[in-house]
């Protein structure tokens, strides 16, 4: 193992390491534009030059290999002098425009100007070069010549990760630009990965941009749950709305990429149907109750026995768990439902069929989708079943809407569970709501088994009180066997029941 | 005038037709190293005759070629660079017209010698001629047994194919090169890894100058200790120095390596026309530092011209008498490099077009005395910093004419206006003036 010296510390990186990554491990940030850890190695941005001893010129952090004994110097004067000197290249044709560009906030060329550079402009204004801006080049990005800095990390993500190559630089010279290629537009499944990884405001997303300066915006770690992968990534938002999601840097899932489907689900955890109070419906018509009573009427209708429980497999794994322990208190048959069909779209990379955020941690809980459910679809429509409970499980839309909308009719006693007032809902006589994953903590178990936490980012509409709380509290009430209601209880008992946890 | 060798082509007419070069001792060299040589001992001969790139760089051809990998299983590429663009360069592209089967008998031979099966000829795209030439010449070497499967009775097989750019001067850069040979857009590499590793389509490649491979089989039959005994030892052989500019006769000329500046342009070329003085002249091509009169007398060969601050690059000298005004000079040569720059790294990419625009400025009278200093410190960012040369083949010549002309730009700032401009807007005594007439 070589080790280098950056900036007079020492560290032992493996053979092969790159100067910029054993800097990352000292927390010594280089600075470079070109340079992005998932995609191959450009060289073209000359942000990262360093200062080595014993090489006659400045080298380029992100492809000079750590060697043993080799001394870096990241903020000597002749290093200081390059990072000064790219960065007013960078600039002299940039148009800044900051003050109307989305990216500021987030722009590489702000932070690295206020960081390294700080001297004022020595080309007139009407000296620079101009290009197109504002170009729509695909439906989630739209391309601004101008403000690129030409590094090719968009170019090398369609070339390298999608293998799509819509991008390309065109002209020669300070005329390069960045434009599609003819023919092309740049609409794969993945399209709205360069504006992440784009440094600057060239590439923004049209349905981000202008909508919120990212300075106002928090942000928090979770798992996209619009297909079985279990991306990893961050939500931003900002008083209770969510703005966008990004995705997170997990190597073993998704590396530092997402599609645009799951990119674009944020829009499916906000909307009209927000359920925001328990509903009972009293002589035909719904009527808002309050947590108390609504809780104590399904707590001693299951007490009553002869329930089934229908959990589907958007449940984080806790809320599995409860409803579980909840079944096995009241004695009810618990089922496993898929909630969304299979999607038509899908691929050998990040984007799975199965469209459900939680089949295996469901399938792995012993309630394998869409076996047992059957039956006690059929049990509701012979007229045997009591109470029926449906978590997270739109069970009209499921199959047989005609065949499930006759069984409903015939349950005594429906109790849905959900986030949003959906079909189902019309045949219930409690509807409880509960929060999206995104206002939830707990875990899903993605298609390999991967067990994801995810955190509470935004509150419920209308309550506190969030998923696995809620059904935890129904679990109390009619169970009285969870001494909390807490996520960790859950954590701690799930390694023992289940397999995934066992690992 | 000593012998001519790598002009053989100007004593004896037609040597390009395949029969004419036969009658002249033609594949000797090629009978010579493919019958009685091992590949090893052709690479030993050129390391030992010194011979040195001439296209620009000037590194040991042996050497470049002994980074070749000993054992590999990918297919070794020779990509010959007949991408003749450097500005006041044109001494391969008499070769390749005049003298085809002399650069042929080279790639045979250098072919042979790093066990290249196929070769391929990088031709600019603006010498079609010397294109349809080359094609002529592989068809007729083929007919003969020279080419294709089984050369001379050898077992050695080799296929060249002639590519045509497309007009950049970028795809001259070894690396660009490859790349446009790949049918990419011609962005130089980063390097490591360099080609001798890691080359055309991946695989380990050679790529060497037409004049540099049309001296190899000079060196295989005259041996590598007369080739060494042409000129210094260190940069030694026969030498190809293209004369443009003010001078009487301007053109290429075939000297022994080392033969100093001041001979090249009063003796041999004739010295300045209409009894004017010599102002400056570029050793090396456009990329290369300019000499003041007090500096010609420099032998011109590779370490010489180093050591006194310039380059012999591509030997492309160009000489500019005292009507020249040094300001638009170097404007002329940054509208080059503007031009061709490729734009990917930034210090060239931006470096280049301000450059050109502030030497536009200074020219037209709309600059500022600082902007002589901003021009010096433009292209110190610009040196150094990028993937390939072209950066500094910008900056260097920008250096050398601010700080040995210093006192011409400061005039043109101080005046607003070009002290040695004709009354007619637009007029400038100019390189073009003397090239109408010559």
């Amino acid at each position: 193992m070589p080790t280098v010296e950056i900036d007079g510390r020492r560290v032992a990186v493996e053979d092969g390491t790159t100067v910029i990554r054993a800097a990352e491990r000292l927390g010594i940030e280089i600075p470079h534009y070109c340079w992005h850890p998932g995609l191959s190695i450009a060289g073209n941005c000359r942000m990262c030059l360093v200062e080595i001893e014993k090489m006659p010129k400045l080298q380029i952090a992100c492809n000079t290999r750590a060697t043993d004994g080799m001394v870096v110097h990241t903020t000597s004067e002749k290093t200081r002098t390059a990072q000064r000197a790219v960065l007013e290249f960078l600039l002299i044709n940039h148009p800044i425009d900051c003050p109307v560009c989305d990216q500021a906030g987030e722009c590489k060329l702000q932070e690295y100007y206020m960081d390294y550079d700080r001297q004022r402009s020595r080309v007139p204004l009407p000296a620079k070069v101009r290009k197109r801006k504002a170009k729509p080049i695909g439906p989630l990005v739209i391309l601004d010549q101008e403000r690129c800095v030409l590094c090719s990390r968009c170019v090398r993500f369609l070339d390298e990760v999608t293998h799509t190559s819509e991008l390309a630089f065109y002209q020669r010279g300070d005329h390069v630009e960045l434009d599609l290629a003819p023919g092309k537009t740049l609409d794969n499944p993945y399209s709205a990965n360069v504006v992440d990884i784009c440094p600057v405001g060239a590439l923004t997303n049209r349905d981000f941009r202008f909508r919120a300066r990212v300075w106002y915006l928090e942000r928090s770690a979770s798992v996209c749950g619009a297909c079985a992968n279990g991306c990893n990534i961050e939500i931003y938002h900002r008083e209770g709305t969510i703005f966008r999601f990004q995705p997170r840097e997990n190597d073993a899932v998704n590396q530092y990429w997402m599609c645009d489907a799951g990119r674009m689900s944020y829009r499916d955890l906000q909307g009209e149907g927000r359920l925001t109070q328990p509903l009972v419906r009293g002589a035909g018509e719904f009527a808002p109750a309050t947590w108390e009573s609504a809780l104590g009427a399904v707590a001693s209708r299951l007490r009553e026995g002869g329930a089934g429980i229908v959990v589907s497999a958007h449940a984080p794994n806790e809320e599995v768990y409860l409803l579980r322990h909840i079944g096995a208190a009241v004695n009810a048959r618990v089922a496993g439902i898929s909630w969304s069909p299979p999607g038509a779209f899908h691929d050998d990379f990040l984007v799975k069929a199965d469209k459900n955020p939680n089949t295996q941690g469901l399938r792995l809980q012993g309630l394998a989708p869409d076996g047992a459910v059957g039956e006690l679809v059929a049990a509701a429509g012979e007229g045997t079943l009591r109470t029926l409970v449906l978590h997270r499980a739109d069970l009209v839309a499921w199959r047989d809407a005609a065949a499930v909308r006759a069984a409903l009719e015939r349950v005594p006693y429906l109790v849905v569970l959900d986030t949003d007032f959906r079909a189902t809902a019309e045949y219930a006589n409690v509807v409880l709501p509960i929060g999206t994953y995104a206002e939830s903590d707990g875990t899903f178990t993605n298609h390999a088994g991967r067990v994801q936490r995810f955190w509470p980012a935004v509150k419920p509409p209308g309550g506190r009180a969030r998923g696995g709380r809620r059904s935890a509290r129904c679990s109390r009430r009619s169970a009285r066997s969870l001494a909390s209601t807490a996520r960790r209880p859950c954590s701690r008992a799930l390694p023992r029941t289940a397999h995934p946890w066992r690992a | 005038m000593p012998e001519l060798l790598l002009l053989r082509c100007r004593e004896i007419p037609d040597l390009r037709q395949l029969d004419v070069y036969l009658q002249h001792g033609g594949y000797a060299a090629t009978r010579k190293a493919l019958t009685t040589c091992k590949p090893e001992q052709l690479v030993e001969m050129v390391k030992a005759s010194n011979l040195r790139g001439r296209g620009g760089a000037g590194f040991p051809t042996g050497m470049k070629w002994s980074f070749l990998p000993k054992q590999s299983e990918k297919p070794v590429y020779l990509a010959v660079n007949a991408d003749e663009s450097e500005p006041g360069t044109f001494k391969d592209r008499e070769i390749i017209e005049d003298d085809p089967h002399q650069l042929l008998e080279g790639i045979i031979i250098s072919s042979y010698a790093i066990r290249c099966h196929t070769a391929y000829i990088y031709i600019r795209g603006e010498f079609a001629r010397g294109g349809r030439v080359l094609e002529e010449a592989i068809t007729q070497a083929r007919a003969k047994g020279l080419l294709g499967r089984n050369i001379l009775g050898t077992g050695f097989d080799l296929e060249v194919w002639v590519h045509r750019g497309a007009g950049a001067y970028i795809c001259g850069e070894e690396t660009g090169l490859i790349e446009s040979l790949e049918g990419k857009r011609a962005y130089p590499r980063i390097k490591p890894p360099f080609p001798a590793i890691y080359g055309l389509f991946g695989c380990p490649t050679i790529v060497n100058n037409v004049e540099t491979l049309a001296c190899v089989p000079h060196i295989v039959l005259r041996g590598a200790d007369w080739f060494r005994s042409i000129g210094p030892e260190k940069s030694p052989g026969p030498k190809l120095f293209c004369v443009s500019g003010h001078v009487v006769r301007p053109g290429t000329y075939e000297l022994p390596m080392g033969t100093p500046l001041r001979e090249i342009i009063y003796t041999h070329a004739g010295g300045i026309p209409g009894g004017r003085k010599l102002k400056g002249v570029i050793p090396g091509g456009a990329s290369m530092p300019v000499f003041t009169p007090e500096e010609i007398d420099v032998p011109m060969d590779m370490d010489s011209v180093q050591k006194a601050g310039s380059f012999l690059g591509s030997a492309g000298i160009m000489v500019m008498d005292d009507s020249v005004c040094m300001v638009w000079a170097l404007m002329v040569l940054e509208r080059f490099f503007h031009h061709e720059s490729c734009g990917q790294c930034t210090p060239c990419r931006e470096g280049t077009g301000w450059l050109h625009r502030v030497l536009v400025g200074l020219e037209e009278g709309q600059a500022s005395p600082r902007d002589v200093d901003l021009l010096l410190n433009i292209a110190g960012n610009m040196l150094g910093t990028t993937i390939c040369a072209l950066s500094e083949a910008a900056a260097m010549p920008t250096r050398a004419f601010v700080t040995k002309y210093r006192a011409e730009f400061e005039q043109h700032a101080a005046l607003g206006r070009c002290p040695l401009r004709s009354d007619e807007p637009g007029q400038s005594v100019s390189f073009a003036r003397a090239h109408a007439h010559g």
